[in-house]
């Protein structure tokens, strides 16, 4: 049971101050944890608190270690494992940008249609479309573009947040 | 109270003053030259000139650890700051409370490849608790009231300030340490009732119980040292430490079982692993003390007591858990114990004790004693000896030297005892014991060190003779660097690669030259004259140059990988079996 791998999303609540990111990071390279990725920005302007979510996947002991470890970072506020508790939603934008003539072109648009992708730029020979989902959907979107002129691809990392009415 | 305007320096020494600090170890440098300047007009805060920002603050730490209170630091930017950081990190690994001051290039040229510019917080970030830049004068004081609070609070360690000159020149306003809060900074202290509820209904079915205590205990203050000593006493348990815990349990009682782990005990060692019920307080299940994870005290329940939440569960899962300082547990704990009207099972602790009788009856500790050389062992029970009644402080290099003190010399009280445990830093003994003297003028302070490990940090010899710090240093002189030599013999075939001390000074002419005393002993007569000599000098430090047994190794042993019921006694345990394959690549 100890050597399951498990994916986790967390959330962290820091002080946006100078070097709270590199506190963060350096903790995940330093004690080897893996990151699959991570979101910040400031959500609190008033008091300079910043969210960040990250994605990480290690044995279970390994996971309660990282929430241990981050919590012990003085700038951080809170820690909570949205995987552990209880049901939450995650999303994450991308942009990507796709270029092609004829048929591919016609299809391309068809498919961004059908996964509500929205078109941000067009020009003759190219799209850039906008697309917000789950990390499988937009997985999903990606692995079909790519048969159809994916040129760039551009991803935000998982953002999530708990549901119900309980705040953070 | 009306509001202060101070330049950024003189709101430093303010701070420090409020903050309680009397003595702060530095190097000047021009990154901090108005810190200085301040210091210099003022008489409350005595600095001390170390001869390397390294030795500033290991004399801060040793200083710390015996005192209880926060050490201080201050140093220039650039290479001030980067000598600084093995001391950082040695304090951050031994949990010593450390307020290190960094001078920083102007803050218009931050990032412009200044002259002694260096990114000091992005070094120090993994070395310290916390770090700070301070770009604005008026956040100097709240950042450093802040950082004595951070550096004392939970776990302690160090935490680093790193002020850029023109803001030590600013002008700036003063706010006194009862007017800041920290916004997000509660460790939690006091444990969770249910938990220690649960902990003592464990102990109370105890059959094969010991205790296992670590530096959390020394920490948490001399109060729940004594907390610790009235438990263990209730319990009639046996209490084994790690090598940062010793002191806060008196070596002198019959509970006491010695050190455990890599160099500890056969007996505390044997209790660990064959216990039903381990009792962990303050302690992080080092490698250096579980050895082989998972043959480590296999068939026992196990209570982990810490401050640090991260410290639990990381190496080892324990079964009941309780986050809180060590004191305030302990408290919780005997409370419960009376109130509840708890007895240890006296049947089965008899047979526990039959045991660990039985096993300490081996007397690990034994060496081969002979008249033809002095064994490193026996100088140090003779310097046990001669201290023994007198008020005194050791503080230890790193190598054999350091196993065989914490083996060999006795605590009866906390905070007498400083050594690098975690980060194991060659050259910490000699400026820790200038650090420890300082703060304990009249007490006699001694380095138990190896000819290696002081060759390290030796310059501050100086220190200590311009503070007449009276400190003795004590050097096992085996021409070796003895533990390095020793894994050689045991896990390299004997290929005494670049262990051998070469081109070694003349130890008692080298303390000449400074205006030290300088004694040695080439043989085991003179081993109890040059004691009684090294302890009647007051005025000056003291070097004595012991020459022990060059082949002399550090027994019991458990090398790297094995568990703790495989121990070499000594040198007729064969070294060919002795390390599997797997526990080679281990350190």
């Amino acid at each position: 049971m100890e050597d399951k791998i498990e994916k986790h999303t967390i959330a962290v609540l820091v002080d946006n101050e100078p070097g709270v990111l590199a506190r963060v990071i350096g903790l995940f390279s330093g004690r080897g944890y893996n990151i699959e990725s991570l979101t910040v920005a400031e959500v609190n302007n008033a008091d300079h608190l910043s969210r960040i979510t990250l994605v990480t996947s290690g044995t279970r002991m390994v996971v309660e270690q990282i929430k241990a470890q981050l919590d012990r970072l003085v700038p951080v506020h809170k820690v909570h494992d949205l995987t552990d508790e209880g049901p939450s939603v995650e999303r994450e934008l991308a942009l990507l940008k796709v270029a092609g003539t004829g048929e591919k072109r016609i299809e391309a648009l068809r498919l961004a249609d059908i996964f509500k992708a929205k078109v941000v730029d067009a020009t003759l020979t190219s799209f850039v479309f906008e697309l917000t989902g789950t990390t499988a959907e937009v997985d999903d979107f990606v692995g079909l573009m790519a048969q159809l002129g994916l040129v760039e691809a551009s991803r935000t990392g998982v953002v999530a947040m708990s549901k119900g009415a309980t705040g953070f | 109270m009306p509001e202060q305007t101070l330049t950024g320096a003189q709101i430093v020494i303010k701070s420090l003053k409020d903050q309680g600090v009397d003595i702060i170890f530095g190097y000047p440098g021009g990154a901090v030259l108005p810190i200085y300047d301040a210091l210099f007009q003022q008489n409350d805060i005595k600095h001390i000139l170390v001869r390397h920002e390294q030795a500033a603050v290991h004399a801060a730490e040793g200083y710390a650890r015996s005192t209880g209170k926060v050490g201080c630091v201050l140093v220039t930017s650039g290479p001030g700051a980067t000598n600084a950081v093995t001391g950082l990190l040695d304090a951050l690994c031994d949990s010593i409370p450390l307020v290190c001051l960094s001078g920083q290039v102007p803050t218009h040229l931050i990032g412009n490849d200044a002259f002694q510019e260096a990114d000091t917080t992005g070094i120090t970030r993994p070395c310290t608790k916390h770090n700070y830049l301070v770009k604005d004068v008026n956040q100097l004081a709240r950042t450093l009231h802040e950082a004595f609070y951070v550096a004392r609070s939970g776990r302690p360690g160090p935490v680093l300030i790193d002020i850029p000159k023109d803001v030590q020149f600013a002008d700036g306003t003063y706010v006194p340490p009862t007017e800041v809060k920290h916004k997000t900074y509660r460790p939690q202290v006091k444990p969770e009732i249910a938990r220690v509820e649960e902990a003592i209904e464990l102990i109370a079915s105890a059959k094969r119980p010991v205790f296992y205590t670590g530096g959390g205990v020394v920490n948490a203050g001399p109060f729940a040292a004594k907390l610790l000593t009235q438990f263990v006493k209730l319990t009639g348990f046996p209490i084994t430490s790690t090598l940062m815990g010793l002191g806060a349990f008196p070596a002198s009682d019959a509970q006491w079982l010695g050190m455990l782990g890599m160099h500890g005990t056969y007996e505390a060692n044997l209790a660990m692993y064959n216990c039903d019920v381990m009792i962990n307080i303050g302690a992080r299940f080092d490698d250096r003390v579980t050895g082989k994870l998972s043959e480590f005290a296999p068939g026992s329940k196990k209570i982990h007591v810490d401050i640090d939440p991260s410290s639990i569960n990381k190496n080892v899962a324990v079964d009941i858990p309780i986050v809180g300082d060590a004191g305030a547990v302990l408290e919780d704990m005997m409370r419960l114990w009376k109130a509840r009207q708890k007895r240890a099972d006296q049947a089965a602790l008899k047979d526990w004790w039959k045991q660990i009788e039985g096993w300490r009856a081996r007397n690990c500790l034994n060496y081969n004693r002979t008249e033809s050389v002095i064994k490193p062992q026996y100088a140090l029970e003779r310097l046990r000896e001669a201290l023994r009644g007198k008020e005194h402080y050791i503080t230890t290099e790193v190598g054999q030297h350091q196993m065989w003190a914490a083996q060999f010399l006795p605590f009866d009280q906390p905070n007498r005892w400083m050594t690098s445990g975690g980060l194991g830093t060659m050259g910490y003994g000699l400026p820790a014991a200038i650090g420890a003297q300082l703060a304990h003028p009249d007490a006699i302070v001694v380095d138990v060190s190896g000819e290696a490990s002081f060759l390290m940090n030796m310059q501050e010899i100086g220190t200590a003779v311009q503070y007449r710090a009276p400190v003795k240093i004590f050097i096992l002189n085996n021409k070796y660097m003895g533990m390095v030599r020793q894994w050689q013999e045991l896990l390299h075939g004997s290929r005494y690669s670049n262990s051998y001390s070469e081109a070694l000074p003349d130890f008692v002419k080298l303390a000449e030259a400074w205006g030290c005393v300088g004694l040695r002993a080439t043989t085991v007569a003179e081993v109890d004259e040059v004691i009684e000599k090294m302890l009647a000098v007051t005025d000056r430090p003291c070097i004595v140059d012991i020459a022990v047994d060059p082949k002399e190794n550090c027994f019991p042993m458990i090398p790297g990988g094995k568990a703790h019921n495989e121990i070499l006694f000594g040198p007729e345990d064969s070294p060919s079996n002795a390390t599997p394959e797997d526990g080679m690549v281990l350190v």
